[in-house]
């Protein structure tokens, strides 16, 4: 289960840390299982506690051109673009 | 010098205005005081040269009679919040020699309000812990210890490094984000006043996001008018955070003093765990005491759901930080591990750069956002979520407030041995539901455990009554009369 999830996650996992992270895991989970008991029929999920609607704007441009601010954290770019390895043969 | 440690942030914001201070002079103090305390290893970052330019503008501006609400006063910055041209980490490697090329909006609020930032205090990595060791920096040492004991303590966490100055006295005032309790039980912790406000009141832009349903800044301060003086200063409706309010902030200054007399307050039957020891619950009972000697009435409540509050947190805020937490791909911002193929360098680089605590809440919310686990828990939290909200909406239909401990325990030793994942979330039990229901909270300072570190009350007030919670929060902090300071506090 842990190297599925890990490699969804995009997380390399040391092959002697799968079994301990596995077990840590499954502890996590199945105190979070005591949720069974609880009565969810006909409740409606909740994901956001302010109940507003998002708010809704012009789709217009209200900042950019600042390419260099854009790139500037990046560890690697070339005129203005951030630069990964080659991703086609 | 000592003298301009021990003033609260509203004497020493009088002091700059009637002239028998300078803001260079309170910020020279607090930046001794800063170095002073190093191996508390609070900051990150002080930023002296940054600090002194702030503070000489402060000067002017007080000299021509224009200082603002926070002019001239020292105030630290968790390293959570994105601070223009200043390193910025939330204390992970991988985000190493970030700089942000802006500033947040609640750091912003502050700086035009006349603040001066001292710098940046450590936190556990993303705000992921509740002692302050998840830190890619290190620990943070609370100032407070145990007479005769040698050990140090848990400042708790994630705020702890911003809990821990305030109580050091190396800055004035810090910033804190609470996304499970990250103000509140830190300052309960180290005996300091925190206050998460309601959930969309501080705008979320510029902070490093964790867990975007829950997150909230507020202030870490020694009085609850500190505490309420600054949080008129963070909050704002902004354009740049879609879950911003545009509800008007009462002026708490304003009414900060006028009593709780004729209030309806509810002690919450289910705020108690196995083991809690029972000074916690002979504090809580002096807290009431106190409100009905101020005038309150306390009757007993029920929030029917609050032990399913801890679970559903933590499917609800791994899951949002899984989410959260994908931009660090080594492409845009921090270090990068190279591989032999695209997907071999994002692995390699979050596994070098993602702690421990992160790593494993990451996969914890990939799992429950994965294809076949999602309804089972991902959904099944958010019905849970509801359900939790709900009571606090009943509730306050018979009270208007809540008072409860602020957590189960006064600090533990750091490096612990042996204490598991689920172990450590339990320090978060009492201050999760507010954050899951986005309900305001703070914790006030209320007397001392036997071996003398700090204990703290909750005070939970209805969506948006700021103004409730820091009148009762006044109440207790006059009735309790704290006045210990940390033993390692800056002066002492």
């Amino acid at each position: 289960m842990v190297s599925r999830v890990a490699r969804l996650a995009r997380i390399h996992i040391d092959e002697e840390r799968l079994e301990p992270m596995a077990q840590e895991l499954s502890a996590i989970l199945s105190w979070i299982e005591q949720l069974n008991e609880v009565n969810t029929d006909a409740v409606e999920p909740l994901a956001s506690v302010t109940g507003h609607a998002l708010p809704l704007r012009d789709d217009v441009v209200t900042d950019g051109n600042t390419p260099e601010a854009v790139v500037h954290n990046a560890p690697e770019t070339t005129s203005g673009f951030f630069v990964v390895p080659k991703v086609v043969e | 010098m000592t003298d301009l440690l021990t003033m609260t942030a509203v004497e020493a914001r009088a002091a700059l205005d009637d002239k028998s201070i300078s803001a260079v002079e309170l910020t020279e103090a607090y930046l001794g005081a800063a170095q002073a305390t190093e191996a508390l290893n609070a900051y990150t970052e002080i930023t002296h040269d940054k600090a002194r330019d702030m503070a000489k503008a402060s000067d002017a501006r007080l000299a021509k009679g224009e200082g603002g609400a926070l002019e001239g006063l020292p105030i630290g910055v968790k390293d959570l919040f994105c601070t223009e041209g200043v390193e910025t980490t939330a204390c992970s490697n991988i985000l190493n020699g970030y700089k942000p090329v802006y500033e947040s909006t609640v750091t912003q609020n502050l700086w035009t309000d006349g603040a001066v930032m001292l710098g940046k205090l450590n936190c556990d990595e993303f705000a992921m812990g509740s002692a302050n060791e998840t830190s890619a920096r290190g620990k943070v040492s609370s100032p407070w210890t145990v007479d005769g004991d040698g050990q140090d303590y848990a400042p708790g966490g994630s705020s702890g490094g911003s809990a821990a100055s305030v109580a050091a006295r190396s800055s004035l005032m810090a910033t804190g984000t609470d996304t499970g309790g990250s103000i509140r039980q830190p300052a309960a912790f180290c005996g300091v006043v925190g206050i998460k406000p309601t959930y969309g009141r501080c705008s979320r832009r510029g902070i490093v996001a964790f867990a975007s349903s829950l997150d909230q800044a507020g202030p870490i301060a020694r009085t609850v008018e500190d505490s309420a003086l600054m949080l008129q200063s963070m909050v704002s409706h902004d354009l740049g955070d879609s879950t911003s309010v545009a509800e008007p902030m009462p002026d708490l200054m304003g009414q900060i003093n006028d009593g709780i007399k004729g209030l309806k307050v509810g002690i919450p039957s289910e705020y108690t765990m196995d083991g809690m020891a029972d000074e916690i619950t002979a504090q809580w009972q002096e807290g009431r005491k106190w409100l009905e000697d101020a005038g309150a009435t306390c009757v007993e409540v029920s929030l029917p759901h609050t032990k399913y509050a801890l679970p559903t947190y933590y499917i609800v805020a791994p899951a949002e930080a899984s989410s959260n937490l994908a931009r660090y791909d080594g492409v845009r911002y921090g270090a990068r591990v190279e591989g032999g193929s695209l997907d071999e360098m994002y692995a390699n680089t979050r596994a070098a750069g993602f702690g421990e605590e992160v790593t494993r809440r990451i996969l914890i919310g990939t799992y429950v956002l994965s294809a076949g686990y999602y309804d089972a828990y991902y959904i099944k939290a958010q019905k849970t979520r509801r359900l939790i909200q709900n009571d606090f909406i009943e509730v306050f239909k018979e009270v208007d407030l809540l008072l409860t401990p602020a957590t189960p325990s006064a600090a533990f030793p750091l490096g612990q041995k042996d204490v598991d994942p689920v172990t450590m979330y339990l320090n978060d039990v009492f201050t999760v539901p507010a954050s899951l229901a986005g309900v305001p909270a703070m914790s006030v300072p209320s007397g001392l455990a036997s071996n003398g570190l700090p204990l703290g009350l909750q005070l939970i007030a209805p969506s948006f009554r700021e103004d409730t919670l820091v009148k009762a929060g006044r109440v207790v902090e006059k009735a309790a009369g704290f006045a210990a300071i940390a033993s390692r506090a800056a002066g002492v």
